[in-house]
């Protein structure tokens, strides 16, 4: 963190470093006496730190400690679960919906001058419509909170009179939004490569879904790989939405413990840090493999998530690397 | 569809709700995040962990957990976010100063989450400002808070509009959420309503209220589009 900034900072003197020794001094001790009172004071007043509220959850001798780290596990195995899901499902249907929207988009580049007028009109217009239709698709469902798409299957499938477990309704939910969001991330991914690759692929003969799968899409995975491992952290996050539809994940079980425990601040501080513990690993795994990236080819990774596509990615890299 | 119509007064109001909801928060976000990345490129370290630890605890954590937090951590130790009971504000937004806090919370939670993204939006923002124009403002003498204020902050807010515009595109998103915690009235809630207390025809209502966030998010989301193509068109 701190070389990436110094370039703001001149080599402090002897005066500089005193100051900054002062101020850090100064602001460690305001930072401390602010957790005192606005933390450690509220907390203890209401008693929250008794033994009796964290017992269940930290000491192991205590009698509801295995039943408690048994329930939270069974809800966190839950969340994993739903999670894993919609993420193959996502990236199945998020590659595919890329391939589509690369096919389409090329299929617009033809005039289909080879058939006669009527047919190669026909064409034109089927292929323009379908490439718009997609298009808004994309839009809208980029658009929907992840929430309300949850919200909707859970509540439309079954009005459909399509019944599943409710697992199902989350995975569903989640895939919706996050295959166009992947699918978003693989087309800008092809879409930023050099032309000469896709020019290379067409001639040699492959036609257009054979460039796309053999030499675009392989490429594009590699390139956005990192946006892709960051979009499994916002799947994670996301799949604790599963609680507006009873799911039985980790917070529909946490709800339960409190039910019977009442210590609500207790056990959502141990399962923060669950989460915390668990998405940063992954935010380290999706930095660690952007910086083996690029190290190891450099000129193909001057290609990256555009902004939109790239939410909730941590830009990490240098400026320079950037280009 | 009819529908729609006789209930378009009760979409509308669940629209205002939503967006009285994102407006404060993303104001309070953005000032909240602003404060944050500052912290994080300031030469004293215990500021830097700080804003660091803020960061990596928030970026994490659902945003459900948050509103947990918020929703059922502060009312145990007997708070009802009175604070954000601003003389003025809360009577330009009704809803800060009622006694019901579930508003308050709600903005709580959101801007806390979402400051955390704005942070990290302007740190790439400033990150991207070449390093030649800091060690520039630094060989004529500029202080670090002038360096800041004059060369760095404003090159870095054009990086960092995209992210900055992204993040609140999510945040307005995520303000769905606030109708599962005790916000009557915005238009998750009022899906929930009309679907299962009051037995409507599920499509009709489940177009309206995608129809309310679209308006909100898909100008936004194309308007960064187009910023986004004019930057990548001026730098090529």
């Amino acid at each position: 963190m701190s070389d990436q900034v110094s370039h703001l900072h001149d080599a402090p003197g002897p005066r500089a470093r005193r100051i900054t020794w002062i101020a850090s001094i100064v602001f460690g001790l305001a930072a401390l006496a602010g957790l005192y009172l606005l933390v450690y004071r509220p907390l203890a007043d209401q008693g929250q730190l008794s033994r009796e509220m964290w017992g269940p959850l930290l000491d192991p001798s205590n009698e509801s400690f295995r039943l408690v780290w048994a329930r939270i596990a069974t809800g966190f195995v839950a969340t994993l679960v739903a999670a894993a899901l919609a993420v193959v499902s996502s990236l199945l249907f998020g590659t595919l919906l890329a391939i589509l929207r690369v096919e389409l988009a090329s299929l617009l580049q033809r005039s289909f001058a080879d058939r006669a007028t009527p047919i190669a009109w026909a064409l034109r217009w089927a292929s323009r419509l379908l490439a718009s239709f997609t298009r808004l698709c994309v839009e809208v469902f980029r658009g929907l909170p992840v929430l309300i798409t949850i919200f909707l299957v859970a509540r439309g499938l079954p009005e459909a009179g399509i019944m599943l477990p409710t697992v199902w309704f989350l995975v569903i939910g989640l895939t919706i939004y996050n295959m166009v969001v992947i699918g978003e991330i693989l087309r800008s991914g092809m879409e930023g490569l050099p032309r000469g690759q896709a020019e290379a692929a067409s001639a040699l003969g492959l036609g257009s879904l054979q460039t796309t799968l053999t030499v675009l899409l392989p490429q594009a995975y590699r390139i956005m790989l990192p946006a892709l491992i960051s979009q499994l952290v916002v799947v994670l996050k996301d799949t604790s939405l599963g609680f507006i539809i009873s799911y039985e994940d980790t917070l529909q079980i946490a709800k339960q413990i409190i039910g019977v425990l009442g210590n609500p601040i207790q056990l959502y501080v141990v399962i923060g840090a669950l989460f915390i513990l668990v998405n940063a690993a992954l935010s380290w795994l999706a930095g660690y493999v952007q910086h083996r990236l690029t190290r190891g080819r450099m000129t193909i990774l001057a290609v990256r998530p555009t902004g939109r596509e790239s939410e909730h990615l941590e830009i990490s890299a240098a400026p320079e690397t950037i280009r | 569809m009819r529908l729609l119509i006789d209930n378009f007064d009760v979409f509308a109001g669940g629209f205002w709700v939503t967006f009285q909801l994102c407006v404060i928060s993303a104001v309070a976000a953005l000032a909240l995040g602003t404060l944050l990345a500052v912290m994080r490129v300031s030469p004293v370290p215990p500021l830097r962990m700080v804003a660091a630890g803020y960061v990596a605890a928030f970026r994490n954590l659902p945003l459900t957990v948050v509103f947990f937090f918020t929703a059922f951590g502060l009312p145990a130790l007997g708070s009802n976010a009175s604070i954000l009971k601003i003389p003025g504000l809360d009577l330009l937004f009704r809803r800060l100063g009622t006694d019901l806090p579930y508003f308050r919370f709600a903005v709580l939670a959101l801007s806390l989450y979402t400051a955390a993204f704005v942070c990290e939006a302007f740190r790439a923002g400033i990150n991207a400002v070449p390093a030649g124009q800091a060690e520039a403002g630094r060989a004529i003498g500029l202080t670090f808070s002038q360096n800041l204020r004059l060369v760095i902050l404003p090159q870095a807010w054009r990086a960092a509009i995209v992210p900055l515009g992204s993040a609140i595109i999510a945040m307005i998103k995520n303000s769905a959420l606030a109708g599962f915690f005790g916000v009557v009235g915005d238009l998750a809630q009022t899906a929930d309503q009309l679907t299962s207390a009051e037995g409507n025809p599920f499509i009709p209502v489940a177009i309206g209220i995608c129809i309310g966030y679209l308006v909100l998010t898909v100008p936004l989301g194309l308007l960064l589009d187009r910023v986004e193509r004019g930057r990548a068109a001026a730098s090529r």
